[in-house]
């Protein structure tokens, strides 16, 4: 078991005064000095304005003024978030040297809370991933087995709390990169219904599928997190109008609830580790009462192929800003050359292969000739996949399933686009439906000396957020693992 | 999943995307692209089994509208924040390279 507080832990030590924000940041800077080394999870630490507002957070608590829900809890937040004033890359070389002129609404609201961002977490080149090897700065280690990746694209992000460097990062999930990462890192991972946490000041990748969230060691964590991040925010016009309901006292409420388990996320392709971790959430939660039932998400299967042209369109589109010429990185200007040319080479000299590939995918699908047969098709797809979903949630009020089929994979062991992109198999399909849905420990996979978290998934409907936080609660307090530590 | 799949992908095809995409590639990554592009197009082609006759593309999830804001102005970043950011700049402005009279690129 980790020995330093978590996110409720913490803001509870400081609020009391058993220990003052700026000791706890002092701590979360020496874990990051000695062990950050290990993972590389972080990209830069910004001590210095950590320390300003840890300091603001003790002067408010001795002049006898409210703090805020997170005082003094230091978070690290995922390289595709903007803050003001600081640098944000997304893993890019595009956006080497960008400092952005403006702040997120999740970290404003973080900062108004009394959390102490501590810095920014590496990731994979615009959140494109699902193994933080595409980051244009370096690949990030998986803390339990630091020559395996930590998945992605929120790789930073997990690893730094898997390996207590803070107890909480932000994330951002637009087809599993905040659910897969914590499965294959052992934490909580929540990806929140679409629209619930504004978007403002998240790097657009897929703007119909972008989500922030938490990623914490446990799920009281990270429903104290999504309190201060949730609710409506006019800067993102898709963000919801309706105010979100407490998600901590939500933890303790009690229903028997009905859970499907799909049976296309029981393929045999699952690690046993991974299927035994489904089993024993099974037994426990029936334990308390919840019935089971088999369902069908027949679309599963398509759930990758669907996900590939409507995500990759949107970034096609979104990633067409980046020209090199207004910020970020610009190529070298040459004689006689012409404006379209240096977009082009700025573009191709600042974008990554992963990154360029998803370009080239997403104009293709929305060229003229191709449009109807990819996607048009895709957004048709789209749509069987969400009206399965809400059949199936007339049967049952969550789902129960992995978050991913395998445990961690050694760096550099995928080297096939489809390969990795099946990763996201089973998390792809709260994007395209747009509901939330939480990666939570599910035990280990022990095997050649090795021993590799496996992460469990719940589903559930558009705005489930309290059933499913409070299911996910309840599993962490039948079982240890999202306790367990890679590091001593 | 290999090549002779459809659907096809010449290089020409995928030049031509490139340009679409503002993207400047070299000749081997031109065909690494294309390459790629084939196998992932092979995968959303299963699509194509599906009978989506009449069904109604979805967008965005919940089919949601769009929200007016009322018209208010407020601030926005000064120049001096945009100079800031910007590569290359010559006094007031953003410097970039010749547009009108160069070929292809006139407004």
């Amino acid at each position: 078991m980790s020995s330093h507080p978590g996110v409720v832990e913490t803001a509870r030590l400081v609020r009391e005064g058993k220990a003052t924000a700026c000791e706890m940041l002092s701590q979360c800077i020496d874990r990051i000095k000695s062990g950050d080394s290990e993972t590389r999870a972080f990209m830069r630490v910004d001590e210095e304005s950590a320390r300003d507002q840890a300091q603001a957070v003790d002067a408010a608590l001795a002049a006898g003024s409210e703090p805020g829900p997170l005082a003094g809890v230091p978070i690290a937040i995922k390289d595709n978030i903007v803050m003001e004033g600081r640098e944000t890359n997304c893993g890019s070389r595009i956006l080497e040297g960008f400092v952005s002129p403006y702040e997120s609404t999740a970290t404003q609201r973080l900062r108004e809370a009394g959390a102490v961002l501590v810095g920014t977490v590496r990731c994979d080149e615009f959140a494109m991933g699902s193994s933080t090897e595409h980051c244009a700065y370096g690949t990030v280690g998986n803390p339990w087995a630091t020559d395996h990746v930590p998945g992605g694209s929120s790789g930073g992000s997990a690893a730094a709390v898997a390996q207590g460097l803070v107890p909480a990062a932000l994330g951002s999930d637009t087809g599993g990169s905040i659910r897969q990462p914590a499965a294959l890192c052992g934490v909580t991972g929540l990806k929140p219904s679409y629209g619930r946490v504004s978007r403002w000041g998240l790097v657009a990748f897929g703007s119909s599928l972008d989500c922030i969230g938490p990623l914490t060691r446990s799920v009281e964590d990270s429903a104290a997190i999504l309190n201060v991040i949730a609710g409506p925010d006019k800067h993102d016009s898709t963000s919801l109008d309706s105010a979100p309901p407490d998600y901590l006292s939500g933890l303790a409420d009690e229903k028997p609830l009905v859970i499907g388990i799909p049976r296309q996320h029981r393929h045999e392709a699952n690690d046993p580790a991974v299927e035994a971790a489904v089993e024993e959430a099974r037994t426990a939660l029936a334990s308390k009462g919840a019935t089971f039932i088999d369902v069908d998400l027949e679309m599963t299967d398509h759930g990758i192929a669907t996900y590939y042209v409507v995500a990759t369109a949107e970034a096609s589109s979104n990633l067409a800003r980046f020209d090199g010429i207004r910020y970020g990185r610009r190529a070298q200007s040459q004689p006689g050359e012409s404006l379209d040319d240096l977009y082009a080479r700025s573009r191709g000299e600042g974008f990554g292969p992963e990154v360029r590939r998803r370009i080239m995918l997403g104009t293709y699908v929305l060229s003229a000739g191709y449009y109807d047969a990819f996607y048009k098709k895709a957004l048709q797809a789209r749509r069987v996949i969400h009206d399965e979903y809400r059949s199936v949630f007339e049967k049952c009020d969550l789902l129960l399933g992995p978050t991913t089929a395998e445990p961690a994979f050694k760096i550099g062991s995928i080297a096939d686009p489809i390969t990795m992109y099946l990763c996201d198999r089973y998390t792809v399909g709260a994007n395209i439906a747009g509901i939330p849905a939480i990666s939570i420990p599910g035990g280990f996979k022990e095997a050649g000396g090795l021993k590799l978290p496996v992460g469990i998934q719940l589903q559930a409907p558009f705005l489930g957020e309290p059933d499913l936080l409070r299911t996910a609660h309840m599993l962490q307090q039948m079982s240890s693992h999202h306790l367990a530590s890679p590091v001593g | 999943m290999n090549d002779s799949s459809s659907p096809k992908l010449t290089l020409d095809e995928t030049r031509h995307v490139a340009k679409l995409a503002r993207l400047r590639l070299s000749e081997e990554e031109l065909e690494a692209c294309r390459h790629d592009l084939v196998a992932i197009l092979d995968h959303v082609a299963t699509l194509g089994s599906l009978d989506l006759e009449g069904v109604e593309p979805m967008a965005h999830p919940g089919d949601r509208t769009n929200r007016i804001d009322p018209d208010t102005p407020v601030e926005s970043l000064t120049q001096d924040q945009v100079l800031a950011m910007a590569p290359a700049t010559e006094g007031p402005f953003i410097a970039v390279p010749k547009v009108l009279g160069a070929e292809g690129d006139s407004a």
